[in-house]
């Protein structure tokens, strides 16, 4: 399947590896604090359309 | 509040709303397309591109290398022209998808370096090397840590947006000068062809022209990248918004008690 | 504007105003780089322009955060913003109050701590020449990011971040010319570039600063 990299497959494989882990990492932390401060929004909105 | 402070606090918000909601309308476009663009830029140029003559598979690595490098650039550009808007015109969207922008400038960065220095280990025997470009990219990484780190710092948010909006346009000036600085400092090493072939590869250096084998892969990462980016960055403002007002929600309520 | 050059003078050399730390700094990063790279003679001779370079840099970087924290704690910066002088004079006066402070005094430390290390001959003048073209830069460009944190508890360590990447031209020029000229080799071009950053900084930056301390003083 992964095609025949030669003497290089560690760099390659290491390269492309730690690429898209920091990729998914900025993704998934992005959308983990845009999940949370959303929620909070809407918690913080909704206490003050009771009180207002 | 007067009819006039009323209308002015409806206008703050009446952008920032217009904006959430474009970006609940876009997002998914952007999403979708740029995962499609990285994952078929990817597998094609990762599975389906021969070996370079001079550098093995490790050419395979442009694919990333490239893209990141662009965006690392591309990201502070966007910040310049997004903080020079706040600086004339105020709106507060802007300055926030500076706020926004940076992180991602920050990873595209370290991609950029991670993916040149292990490239680099076995051209050049070392796991780094004080290459022209590689260095401005480390510069380039510390200007983006000062920015986040100003924004970190101040309280007062429209402070913290001049404040780190008139840093990028100071260091936007200076981050210019040490790329010239830089290769200057470097130039006097031999580096011949051996520095990041990369650029021969893509065509960006006029020596050696592109072979299109690499090069439509290529442009889809690239692609794949810049829409992952705006989408990241139409996200990432959203979020930033809902923080201000959610700063300024808890502040009101403070005050009415 | 005069007056205020004076007084700022006068509050470095106080007992407390911190005149001279700059200057043991260099002395003592000088003295500890042989211990850390080895006694060998050639080595520190090949090292020394450089070294002595950033010494110097990081010298300068010390005094900065008290260049304007100690007028904005006791309020003399809101007296100075509101007076007849214009913010873009005032930063530059602070500036050059820290260069004579700082810069200077490390300029003229320069050779006698490049006996230490060996610097050779050829070098002692270009390295004198080239801090003291180098230092009114590192100053202004520090007063800049001591505008940014002025306000801010512990912003020396933020100040460092927000500095060191805008000194990297100036040094890179800086310690060129230092280097090319204990090497006998011709420093046109490093000292061009390096005269031209610190005219350009000098001229341009103290506008930004000023903005910023306006920001900040609101």
């Amino acid at each position: 399947m992964i095609p025949d990299l030669g003497k290089y497959s560690d760099t390659v494989l290491s390269a492309y590896g730690a690429s898209i882990l920091l990729l998914i990492a900025l993704v998934v932390f992005s959308i983990l604090r845009g999940r949370k401060v959303r929620a909070e929004m809407e918690k913080v909105e909704q206490r003050m359309s009771r009180h207002g | 509040m007067s009819i006039a402070a009323k209308a002015n606090a409806l206008w703050e918000y009446a952008n920032p709303r217009k904006f959430l909601a474009t970006s609940e309308r876009v997002l998914p476009f952007f999403w979708v397309t740029s995962a499609v663009c990285l994952v078929v830029g990817l597998i094609w140029g990762f599975f389906f591109t021969p070996d370079d003559y001079k550098q093995g598979s490790t050419v395979k690595i442009i694919y990333l290398h490239v893209p990141a490098a662009l965006m690392a650039i591309n990201c502070w550009l966007m910040m310049l022209a997004t903080s020079l808007v706040w600086l004339v015109r105020r709106h507060h969207v802007s300055a926030l998808a500076a706020r926004a922008a940076a992180p991602i400038g920050i990873v595209m960065t370290l991609i950029a370096l991670a993916t040149g220095a292990i490239w680099g280990q076995p051209m050049w025997g070392t796991w780094w090397a004080w290459d022209p470009r590689l260095t401005s990219f480390l510069i380039l990484f510390l200007f983006y840590l000062g920015y986040v780190a100003l924004w970190e710092a101040i309280e007062d948010s429209d402070t913290a947006a001049d404040l780190t909006s008139v840093l990028c346009l100071v260091g936007s000036v200076f981050a210019l000068l040490s790329r010239y600085a830089v290769n200057f400092w470097n130039q006097g090493l031999h580096q011949g062809a051996s520095v990041m072939r990369a650029a021969a590869v893509t065509g960006t250096d006029t020596e050696e022209k592109v072979s299109n084998i690499y090069f439509y892969p290529l442009l889809l990462c690239i692609v794949g990248f810049v829409l992952l980016f705006i989408a990241l960055v139409f996200y990432r403002t959203g979020t930033e918004i809902r923080a201000r007002r959610i700063k300024a929600l808890l502040a009101r309520e403070r005050v009415s008690g | 504007m005069i007056a205020l050059l004076l007084r700022d003078l006068k509050l470095a050399f106080r007992a407390g105003g911190g005149f001279g730390l700059g200057l043991a700094f260099f002395l003592i990063v000088t003295v500890l780089v042989p211990f850390s790279v080895g006694p060998q003679s050639s080595l520190l001779s090949t090292i020394a322009p450089g070294v002595l370079w950033l010494g110097a840099l990081l010298a300068c970087l010390l005094s900065l955060d008290r260049l304007l924290a100690l007028d904005w704690e006791d309020g003399s910066l809101d007296l100075l913003a509101t007076a007849p002088l214009p913010l873009e004079s005032v930063v530059t006066i602070k500036a050059l109050a820290h260069w004579l402070t700082t810069g200077l005094p490390l300029v003229l430390a320069a050779p006698f701590l490049g006996v230490l290390l060996n610097l050779p001959t050829p070098g002692f003048s270009w390295l004198v020449i080239s801090l003291l073209l180098g230092t009114p830069a590192m100053s202004v460009i520090g007063t800049f990011g001591a505008a940014l944190t002025v306000g801010l508890k512990r912003g020396g360590l933020l100040l460092s971040l927000l500095v060191l990447p805008l000194y990297v031209p100036t040094l890179i020029f800086g310690a060129e010319v230092a280097r090319r000229g204990a090497t006998g080799m011709e420093t046109q071009t490093p000292l061009l570039m390096l005269a031209g950053i610190t005219a350009a900084t000098v001229a341009l930056l103290p506008f930004a600063s000023a903005a910023v301390l306006r920001i900040n003083l609101r």
